[in-house]
């Protein structure tokens, strides 16, 4: 064992940097030497090699500028003797050019590169979750009572007919269009093997298999090992075409074409070769150890008629049994977009905002570029609407859902169901420390590097997610039965049970909601 | 929301509500065998529940009043200006063929405070639409009604079918019945409603029932889907102008059975569908209607407490929410079926009850005339209904 955790330092120990860097250690790691044991669990723990166990003073040594606060070692530190804090040392105050800025202008100055993180935008844009309120019923109406009458989440993805048809005398029904049948209106959405471990994927397939709903592949293909959990599986066709082929395509309930992600629209995945081991290689069909990068669009998609020939093709290839959807980044004008995407035939469009997650993206473009998603539910969904095509596709919205509250407020603002992913990562784990991009994950999430990956258990990872899904569940249950509704239907696009907060008209207007006191 | 649907509500909406929550009476009363009867019976079972009411509205819907015109849309139009009229009454002679207009009859001196003025038109559609066949002449006053109702401001048409009409306004409904001389009309189906709103200073056009070319609507209850289901029916081109539920409720029913073709089983089925762990539990061929019904028409779910009384011509269907939250009361005596909040208000009027029973939640009552009767009462050239009747004929 020790072996093999000097070998690992010993590969994990990064380069000396070709100059000197001038950004001062953003974490301060603290021991209390009264409480350290020398276990040197954190040290063993630590994949960005910011600890070491110095035996000439019988101490473990800290090299701060190293540490990414992601709260491994304080998890795990037996006795509790170790915490991170904020690096007290100051810029001088500064509207203009704040830490963040002059740490960024330094890093570049310093590397000559764009500067990669990881996870979803950061930035204080408005996060209008946070100015959203729910409705209940007092008096005129009564609230259901989860607990004792039945509450239903139970959710559709796909196409619906515009109008009924009905064989009265046989009782036959018309043509119908393949859909998605979700136990609760909440999927995990994608994230490609090779940016996330096989257990996390093996984790998402058999909780979304236990809870009723779907999981995605992303774009890096479906490893062999789990095709058995096909009918949970959302498979992804994206620019790169990585591990895209008749069997895959086929082994899933559903395919999506990933156009763009909400981190970095306009741009493809960035796989670092790093991270491409020979799994990842297998599934993806690349050279082992080789950079995946995406073309930024799909160079058979230069405009919606093209969207509509891979749409047919697809549909062709999965004999039209499967619905096919389609991923994009919202964007200024993602209500346009949206409607083409819905003409050409797609079953679904997903929606992936400003604060969506990403195993890696510029930083300069996951801060920069998208809107937030809430506005683009409720404009997307407002347009399909005037244009009276709305039920010609599912609207699933992604970026950003934090909890079960976020998720009725999309639904409410018409979404049909939402994506997680960052949610699902921190429910296995994660810490929000964005540097999925390094490969180092210590939790064992973003990473392919086998000595990391083993730290999560694809079974206790589906049960912290399933548990995760469970008491969102119950939430929604009870949000739902206070409003006096019993069927999740009911609530899609009903945005009469939101009001906003300290909003503008204008931001009002765009959302379709009145201010909280407005009746 | 769009500032279409912003000016729209501006104009019929005069209090500028989101939606209107009430809480009410309701009662209906049909000779399925079509016999004709004044509106006494209707009035003295609705005074049995004044409780439920607050004074903020009542209104009635009678059946087969109009027999010497039964082949014209009888328009009751309200006007709360001069000018509204004089508007409308440049506007009807361009889109209709009027055969008779009038002031609707009332008794000024039991006139509930400030009526409107308040008078009927009897119509056909212009002579390009009329060699059509009856939906699109339909469809064509549905548009018509539409536009009156949202480009003329403070006119209202409160009523628009073939031999039958809407008596409606400010005050309990005793004094609406009242206030019309409705003893002196004569119907095979009586539908009167007693309003008690939460939420709003009431007005004329706001009292139900709401009806659209024959179909009325009747309604206690406060939905709350009312969002959703709306915005589904704007899809369809209908704009809940008067923000109630009630008026959502006549439109779904209007899309459902007359455009959409469906019979009021499945209507009900739609409204008030049963629950998933129940579908799952059904025959395959009952667990694939029911699924197919609820994802096609998810949205127009009536979601929260609702008790209506929907009718047209040769129907009156009763119908409570899928866990009845709202009351409702069914009974039969001889010919006569009866629909009320509370069984007192029927054996008010018909102490010596056949039958008195309270329906499951989502499971419509329906009463029909007889074929016979149906020839009676069956307003000119009535397409859909023959078409209804034919697929009814089947297994």
């Amino acid at each position: 064992m020790k072996d093999h955790t000097e070998a690992h330092k010993k590969a994990h120990r990064a380069r000396p940097p070709p100059m000197k860097s001038y950004i001062p250690p953003e974490f301060v790691i603290e021991i209390d030497d009264a409480r350290c044991i020398r276990c040197e669990v954190c040290v063993r723990q630590c994949s960005y090699d910011a600890r070491y166990y110095e035996p000439a003073t019988d101490r473990i040594m800290t090299r701060d500028q190293n540490c990414t606060n992601c709260n491994r070692c304080v998890v795990f530190c037996p006795t509790q003797a170790t915490r991170i804090r904020y690096n007290p040392m100051s810029y001088r105050n500064n509207s203009n050019w704040r830490p963040e800025n002059i740490k960024t202008v330094l890093r570049q100055a310093e590397t000559g590169g764009v500067l990669l993180t990881g996870m979803g935008c950061d930035r204080d844009y408005r996060i209008y979750w946070d100015h959203l309120v729910l409705n209940a019923s007092q008096v005129t109406n009564p609230s259901i009572d989860p607990l004792r009458e039945p509450m239903e989440l139970r959710t559709y993805i796909g196409r619906k007919p515009d109008i009924g048809e009905i064989d009265l005398k046989s009782g036959e029904t018309g043509l119908e269009y393949p859909n998605l049948q979700l136990e609760m209106p909440v999927m995990f959405s994608a994230m490609s093997y090779g940016s996330v471990s096989l257990n996390v994927h093996k984790a998402l397939a058999m909780a979304a298999k236990e809870v009723g709903t779907f999981w995605n592949t992303g774009e890096g293909g479906l490893h062999q090992d789990l095709y058995d959990y096909g009918p949970c599986t959302i498979v992804q066709c994206a620019s790169g075409r990585f591990g895209v082929h008749s069997e895959y395509l086929n082994v899933g309930a559903a395919v999506e074409i990933k156009i763009g992600q909400g981190a970095k629209p306009g741009i493809g995945g960035h796989l670092p070769g790093e991270k491409v081991t020979k799994d990842v290689s297998e599934t993806r069909m690349i050279p082992e150890g080789t950079d995946a990068i995406s073309p930024a669009p799909h160079h058979d998609i230069y405009s919606i008629e093209d969207l509509a020939q891979l749409i047919h093709a697809l549909k062709e290839t999965t004999d039209w049994k499967k619905p096919i959807g389609v991923k994009i980044a919202a964007v200024h004008n993602s209500a346009a977009i949206a409607s083409g995407i819905i003409r050409a035939g797609a079953d679904y469009v997903a929606l992936d905002g400003l604060r969506g997650g990403t195993g890696a993206a510029p930083k300069i473009i996951r801060d920069n570029v998208g809107i937030p998603i809430e506005l683009a539910i409720a404009s997307v969904d407002h347009r399909l609407r005037e244009e009276g095509i709305r039920n010609r596709g599912s609207i699933i919205a992604a970026g950003g859902i934090r909890n079960s509250a976020d998720v009725l407020k999309a639904i409410a603002l018409g979404a049909d169901a939402v994506y997680i992913a960052t949610s699902a990562l921190v429910a296995m784990g994660c810490q929000v420390c964005q540097r999925c991009h390094t490969g180092k994950c210590p939790w064992g999430i973003t990473t392919t590097d086998p000595w990391l990956t083993k730290r999560l258990n694809p079974q206790i990872g589906q049960e912290r997610l399933v548990n995760l899904l469970r008491g969102w569940n119950l939430e929604l249950k009870e949000m739902l039965g206070g409003m006096g509704i019993n069927s999740i239907e009911s609530i899609r696009g009903n945005r009469h049970h939101l009001r906003g907060i300290g909003l503008s008209n204008e931001e009002l207007r765009i959302l379709g909601i009145k201010h909280a006191g407005d009746y | 929301m769009t500032k279409e649907v912003h000016q729209i509500s501006r104009r019929n909406n005069p209090y500028k509500e989101d939606k209107v929550s009430e809480a009410c009476g309701l009662f209906g009363m049909m000779s399925t065998k079509g016999r004709v009867f004044d509106g006494t019976a209707a009035i003295k079972a609705i005074m049995n529940m004044h409780d439920r009411g607050n004074g903020l509205g009542g209104g009635f819907a009678a059946y087969g009043i109009y027999p010497e015109f039964r082949e014209y849309y009888a328009l009751h139009i309200m006007f709360m200006s001069k000018e509204a009229k004089r508007k409308a009454e440049e506007y009807l002679p361009e889109h209709f063929k009027i055969i008779a207009s009038e002031e609707i009859p009332h008794d000024d001196k039991h006139s509930p405070p400030d009526p409107p003025e308040l008078w009927r038109y009897f119509v056909s559609a212009p002579r390009e639409v009329l060699h059509q066949e009856l939906k699109e002449q339909d469809n064509y006053v549905v548009k018509k009604v539409m536009e009156i109702n949202t480009d003329i401001s403070d006119a209202f048409v409160f009523s628009s079918g073939k031999n039958m009409g809407v008596f409606k306004g400010l005050g309990y409904p005793e004094e609406i019945g009242r206030f019309f001389r409705l003893n002196r009309y004569k119907g095979y189906i009586w539908v009167v409603h007693s309003r008690y709103p939460t939420n709003t200073q009431g007005w004329w056009g706001g009292a139900h029932p709401f009806s659209i070319l024959d179909w009325t609507v009747v309604h206690n209850g406060e939905l709350s889907s009312y969002g959703v289901n709306r915005r589904y029916l704007e899809m369809y081109g209908y704009h809940c102008t008067m923000e109630t539920d009630s008026e959502a409720m006549a439109y779904a029913a209007d899309l459902l059975m007359r455009k959409h073709g469906l019979p009021v089983e499945v209507m009900a089925n739609i409204m008030a569908p049963p629950f998933w762990e129940h579908i799952d539990r059904m025959d395959q061929k009952k667990r694939n209607f029911h699924k197919y019904l609820r994802m096609t028409y998810g949205s127009l779910l009536m979601n929260g407490p609702f008790t209506i009384i929907l009718s047209h011509t040769g129907e009156m269907i009763g119908l409570t929410d899928r866990i009845r939250l709202r009351p409702i009361t069914a009974a039969t005596k001889d010919d006569v079926v009866y629909l009320a909040s509370e069984e007192a208000a029927i054996r008010v009027v018909e102490p010596n009850l056949d039958r008195a029973w309270i329906p499951m939640g989502g499971e419509p009552v329906v009463g029909k005339l007889t074929p016979q009767a149906m020839q009676m009462h069956e307003v000119s050239g009535h397409d859909d209904l023959r078409n209804r009747k034919r697929r009814d004929d089947g297994p």
